[in-house]
């Protein structure tokens, strides 16, 4: 009983399946499906390097330094970065007093309530607040951006493939639309008040693009800002600030292998040991 | 619990005999997983994994219960609780890391677990019991993955939990009465975050109890064995302990080396990116992925795209889908042959290894996006994967010529190991 309702049921799904890829298939032939726009012209990140690539790489304290410098300058007047506080710079090698200082004079307020009255009012950042946002609320800041809403940074080198190639890759892509997009997807022109880039999933960003000119920030350590150097840079602090732990995590790692390794060693020598008189015949 | 085959055990100490008195639970140990538990001696490494998914089930435990005491369940702080713990928490995010990466290696581990039952037999009387106590932890397993895919709210959670109880929705008419009681809203919310996270803490210790069933049941006939043929005598075994327990602190080693490495240096590898991104109802994810573990299975549930007559594709494809998985409940009595090991039976490896690659096919297409070719090569790898079970595997059982048994395990053991030293090894003819 139990075996002939199985055949059947197996002839009902195997069948069914066998059908419907029969009419997949006639339509696929005779009705291909069309190709995107996306699908021919969307590039995936160039490829860069970076200190902390590979296994054991550590992250360059003075390009962490100088991303921040750029954030700060540029990115900061439009995107978040909430879970990454003041007392978190000191991670990139700045000392207390510097750490307070740039809360300070950071330029947006961080909210609070006045202790006399319980209204609404703002203070200057201290080390112990996240760096705050920029924008009241999501509709203030879509009606500040030509309604899109600029997402949060601290996590976005691990919120998209290759984040950190994607995060430069972005900055350095913007260009004009390929003729030859336009002559085989005419409907596919950039609308207005957004920006082709190829590295965008939809190809048409709403962010201006950022970096514009060389020497848009003035490093402190005397390192040309070229715009791929700001990139780059920026690039950096965003991994950073999305995986703060990476050294401690590889630092770790190394050590539990190593443990692990001698461990497992012992543990396979053991294995032979015991089992050395049931290996030969009995 | 009492073990027909226990050897029995006597305490020697005064202090043990009076706790052996008192509560026999040495007594059990000694039974279950010590010496007194004797085992085939032949077997290979594919044994390691049912200790191997107790480790993970545990590590899952310790790394779990420490993730609770620093997660909120709450919609508003659900995700940023989770990026706490992995920034200001001491070794939050080896925690957290090590419970995402831990469910993978539960998995994989379950998996070869599996594959070592399907390839040796080992669901064939009389162990039927061990291989249903088996699916239904691996059903708990799945639903304990998935809640817990949801518990960090971001987006692939909050898409993933929409999708998965908008299966139930594909049932006619009660169907989305039922999915609005299961995520207690229309859409997943602080209610559905709740009621998963209560869930998500419950079922791993209903996990860990059916697992005692399991080894209960596993220890009434004992262990199978790569031969599939019967302990015949005392000279086919040898104690679980210290034999098994040495060869599977070596593979416990080896196991935590590969997910240290993963752990350590790829953290990320298996997620998502989209789920660094917080829930948003208003904004759609453009390919909704299951994690990696889900894919075979995902890939049936889409690979259904026509109507039958009145039945709706969506509701074949999770009727299809939940087949998948029940089908297997039923693989004892679908399997006639007496022959258990794989390694006797020609006709059946065949087709058994076509069923391998059919599953990693299935697994690949389920994680790429539902566009051509990949929905018509699931299409051909589903009808695959149920002809097998439901078709294939009961006429091979019935037509085919296995080869010739050995006699006992010790026979086989010394066709393979003997031929070194000689004495008492049959050697082959030359």
């Amino acid at each position: 009983m139990v075996r002939i309702g199985a055949f059947l049921v197996g002839l009902f799904f195997a069948g069914w399946l066998l059908i419907s890829f029969l009419v997949g298939a006639v339509a696929y032939v005779t009705d291909p499906p069309a190709k995107t726009v996306e699908h021919e012209f969307h590039q995936a990140p160039k490829h860069v390097s970076f200190s902390f690539d590979g296994p054991f790489g550590k992250y360059d304290r003075a390009q962490l330094q100088r991303g921040f410098q750029v954030f700060k300058e540029v990115c900061s007047a439009c995107h978040s970065l909430h879970y990454v506080a003041f007392r978190d710079l000191k991670a990139l090698g700045y000392n207390e007093a510097e750490i307070k200082a740039i809360a300070k004079q950071w330029a947006i307020k961080a909210p609070d309530v006045d202790p006399k009255t319980g209204e609404m009012s703002t203070r200057d950042p201290v080390p112990a607040d996240y760096f705050p946002k920029p924008f009241a609320n999501n509709v203030a800041a879509a009606a500040a951006n030509n309604n899109a809403i600029p997402p949060d940074l601290s996590l976005m080198t691990k919120a998209r493939h290759h984040g950190n190639a994607y995060i430069y890759s972005l900055l350095t892509g913007y260009q004009s639309q390929p003729a030859e997009l336009l002559k085989a997807f005419p409907d596919s022109k950039t609308p207005e008040g957004l920006h082709y880039n190829p590295y965008f999933a939809n190809l048409n960003l709403a962010m201006a693009p950022p970096l514009t000119a060389d020497d848009q920030v003035t490093y402190g350590d005397g390192t040309k800002a070229t715009v791929d150097q700001m990139s780059q840079d920026v690039a950096a602090f965003l991994t950073w600030t999305a995986e703060p732990k990476l050294e401690n995590r590889r630092r770790a790692g190394l050590a539990t292998i190593i443990f692990l390794l001698i461990a497992t060693g012992l543990a396979y020598m053991s294995y032979q040991n015991i089992w050395a008189d049931k290996k030969k015949a009995a | 619990m009492s073990f027909p085959w226990a050897e029995q055990y006597t305490p020697k100490h005064p202090v043990m005999q009076w706790v052996d008195e008192k509560l026999p639970l040495p007594r059990l140990v000694y039974n279950a997983v010590g010496a007194g538990y004797p085992v085939p001696r032949n077997l290979n490494y594919f044994w390691n994994f049912g200790v191997l998914a107790g480790l993970a089930l545990v590590i899952q435990l310790v790394t779990g219960v420490i993730m609770a005491m620093h997660y909120g369940a709450n919609t508003l702080v659900a995700f940023s609780s989770v990026e706490q713990t992995m920034r200001d928490v001491n070794a939050g995010w080896l925690m957290r890391y090590a419970h995402a990466n831990g469910a993978s290696f539960f998995f994989i581990v379950v998996y070869l677990h599996i594959f070592r039952g399907l390839y040796f037999g080992s669901y064939k009387a009389p162990r039927e019991m061990v291989w249903l106590l088996g699916l239904v932890i691996f059903l708990l397993m799945m639903a304990t993955a998935f809640m817990g895919y949801v518990l960090p709210w971001g987006q692939m959670s909050y898409w993933g939990a929409k999708v998965i109880t908008g299966l139930f929705g594909a049932i006619p008419v009660v169907g989305e009465p039922i999915q609005t009681w299961l995520l207690g809203g229309f859409a997943p919310g602080n209610a559905s975050l709740n009621r998963f996270f209560s869930l998500h803490f419950l079922l791993p210790f209903v996990i860990a109890a059916v697992v005692i069933l399991h080894i209960w049941a596993l220890h009434i006939p004992g262990s199978s064995n790569p031969t599939g043929v019967e302990v015949k005598g005392p000279q086919d075994t040898v104690p679980f302990h210290p034999y098994y327990t040495a060869k599977d602190g070596f593979g416990a080693g080896v196991f935590l080396i590969l997910f240290a490495i993963l752990l350590f240096f790829l953290p990320n590898y298996l997620g998502h990116p989209d789920n660094y991104i917080e829930a948003n109802p208003l904004s759609t994810p453009a390919h909704i992925v299951p994690e990696w573990y889900f894919w075979p299975f995902y890939a049936i549930l889409r690979a259904f795209t026509v109507d039958f007559f009145f039945i709706p594709a969506k509701l074949l494809g999770v009727l299809a889908m939940f087949a998948s998985i029940l089908l297997l409940f039923f693989l004892p009595w679908l399997d006639t042959s007496s022959v258990r090991s794989g390694s006797y039976r020609p006709t059946f490896k065949k087709f058994f290894w076509i069923l391998v690659i059919d599953v990693l096919i299935l697994g690949y297409c389920g994680g790429a996006p539902a566009e051509e070719p990949y929905v018509m090569i699931s299409q051909i790898a589903s009808a695959y994967y149920f002809a097998h079970f439901l078709i294939v595997l009961p006429l091979i059982s019935r037509f085919e010529k296995p080869l010739p048994l050995p006699n006992s395990i010790t026979e086989a053991v010394l066709a393979k190991h003997g031929h070194s030293d000689g004495e008492t090894a049959a050697v082959p003819a030359e």
